[in-house]
């Protein structure tokens, strides 16, 4: 067998190790393994390559991947699990960017005229494609690290801008076909960048995450294209599926928001106009703010207590606390469910997992679907550092943004408690009816502080 | 059929793309939406085999210009590959938590009398 036959062999287990994990991935019991099944096929691939017939500088690879790791794992070890969604984005990111380099480099190694017009094409599709999904994981970073405003950016002729350069990269890309000016590449590649800043920016917050599992896609098909600039089997085989199983997953993302596609990315453009309308009215009406100890109140005569957690718990870092107060509730006789809404938190499971790490006891951690019924006979809704999981506008405003979107009915109950830092509205940019609520009581504050005092209050009863 | 492909020619590669894009759809047909987040994550981590293309640039070009876009495309790939499994693998650790823990005196305690209001 010679050593080309053998790398090939090597791909295409590869290729069948990241087939079967994905579908490991997507059952709770076989994900873990699904996972190390993906990495042990990576390994075999990455290794394979050192193989390859007229392959030089080997001590530069090996640093680079040494500088890469060095940098990966404590950035993905340290990081805090509420911070997990923005490394994804980073890290899907610089994927674009590579398969960006790598498809540039070959235009760069070969003079446009010696390239035919379909290799031209594959370039072209890396270059833009992983461009694009380079700069807007950025910008998706940036919203998330809350380095910029999470909050949807419009401004007038958005559509129009981003048609333009959306034509103007089309235009140069056919020039670039037809002609051998190749430094038309560069404003090609500046303009991708552009499109992908421009593509993110008027997406609201808690959209991103659906946005990075787009981006997530993108990245797998510039891989893909990549994999034709290089003639490689095992990066199209891996791309491509990335492509495609991304692409079915960011569409199962939205449905478990209550959205279409189309209207996560594109709604910014004109509804959230009307909402923020809609919210400068509402700085002047009332709210019941309360103490501390008049929530130890509540909650300590209280029969049933729904607890329902959302990014702000996590945030604060308060599962603990939060688990103390509801310990001690129960030691009082009071019922204590948790009710997690599917997105709560910043994506789709991330509740389960940041509770899961406080320890909360899994049989008390409610469904959407299971705990709904209960509020109606819930003396208190205790809301931790959540708003758009609960509000109401998802049922009764169709010109909301998140209109659709399955909430937790926590309006049902008798007595609603908000812990919030302000009367900002949530990460969605969206105000919230229920805060206004006569039977709302708001703790502002950081969700550790007041629970903390909460808490103090209880015991002291 | 990959391994046919394996020579390069266009129209097999993408023979292997248009197969791929209907597995990558139907392997992932049925996930519950506790799991799309680390599946996201898990995606990402694969295409991480972007390196095996940026290790192939690197170590075939030779101008300077074209060493360092090498270089760069090694690093920003290797962050892709090993970030994207550590970080999935992280998650999925917690997800293996989910099990009701050994948890402490107190707080097993504390767990009985929630459990009579539960509807089956």
């Amino acid at each position: 067998m010679s050593l080309g036959t053998g790398i090939r062999l090597a791909d295409l287990i590869a290729a069948i190790c990241f087939i079967l994990a994905l579908r490991g991935l997507t059952g709770p019991k076989t994900a873990r393994y699904g996972n190390l099944l993906g990495a042990g096929g990576m390994a075999l691939a990455v290794s394979i390559t050192f193989a390859t017939n007229g392959l030089h500088h080997f001590l530069l690879i090996a640093i680079a991947m040494l500088v890469g790791t060095a940098i990966a794992v404590p950035a993905a070890r340290l990081v805090k699990m509420t911070a997990m969604p923005q490394m994804v984005a980073a890290f899907n990111g610089v994927g674009g960017g590579a398969a960006a380099l790598i498809a540039l480099s070959k235009f760069v190694t070969a003079p446009t005229g010696k390239l035919a017009v379909y290799q031209v094409v594959e370039v072209l599709l890396g270059v833009v494609i992983g461009c694009v999904s380079f700069s807007g994981s950025c910008i998706a970073f940036a919203k998330l690290q809350e380095l910029m405003t999470g909050r949807a950016i419009t401004y007038p002729g958005q559509q129009v801008w981003n048609a333009i350069v959306g034509a103007g990269i089309l235009g140069l890309a056919i020039t670039l076909c037809l002609s051998s000016t190749s430094w038309l590449i560069v404003i090609v590649l500046a303009l991708a960048l552009i499109f992908g800043v421009a593509f993110v920016l008027p997406i609201g917050g808690a959209d991103v995450p659906v946005l990075i599992s787009l981006l997530n896609s993108f990245t797998g098909l510039a891989v893909a294209a990549s994999g034709f600039v290089l003639h490689s089997v095992v990066l199209v085989v891996a791309g491509t599926l990335v492509g495609a199983s991304g692409t079915l997953l960011t569409q199962k993302m939205s449905q478990a928001m209550g959205r279409s596609l189309p209207n996560i990315l594109f709604s910014a453009f004109g509804s959230v106009i009307t909402a923020t309308g809609g919210a400068e009215g509402d700085t002047t009406r009332s709210v019941r703010s309360a103490s501390a100890e008049d929530v130890a109140i509540l909650l300590a005569y209280a029969n049933k207590v729904i607890i329902v957690p959302g990014y702000g718990l996590a945030v604060a870092q308060a599962q603990h606390t939060i688990r103390e107060l509801a310990d001690l509730l129960e030691s009082r006789g009071v019922e204590v469910i948790y009710a997690i809404h599917p997105v709560a938190g910043r994506m789709p499971g991330h509740m389960n997992v940041l509770l899961a790490e406080a320890n909360v006891p899994y049989e008390q951690l409610k469904e959407m679907d299971e705990a709904n019924p209960e509020f109606q006979s819930a003396d208190v809704a205790l809301v931790v550092g959540a708003n758009d999981v609960v509000n109401p506008a998802a049922k009764n405003n169709p010109d909301s943004p998140i209109y659709g979107m399955p909430i937790l009915a926590v309006d049902e109950a008798r007595n609603i408690v908000f812990m919030k830092r302000s009367m900002r509205p949530g990460f969605a940019g969206i105000d919230n009816e229920l805060l206004f609520d006569p039977k709302t009581t708001m703790l502002f504050g950081d969700a550790k502080d007041s629970l903390t005092k909460v808490v103090a209050a209880v015991k002291a009863l | 059929m990959i391994a046919v492909a394996a020579g390069g020619d266009i129209l097999s590669l993408i023979t292997v793309f248009v197969l791929a894009a209907f597995v990558g759809f139907e392997v992932i047909a049925k996930v519950p939406s506790t799991l799309h987040t680390p599946l996201m994550s898990g995606t990402n981590a694969i295409h991480g085999v972007v390196l095996v293309g940026a290790m192939l640039v690197l170590g075939t070009v030779h101008g300077t210009g074209e060493l360092v876009l090498g270089f760069a495309a090694v690093v920003l790939a290797t962050l892709n590959v090993v970030g994207g499994f550590v970080v999935t693998d992280r998650m999925l650790e917690m997800f293996k938590v989910r099990k009701p823990p050994k948890v402490s005196t107190e707080a097993a305690s504390a767990v009985a009398p929630s459990t009579e209001g539960d509807s089956k």
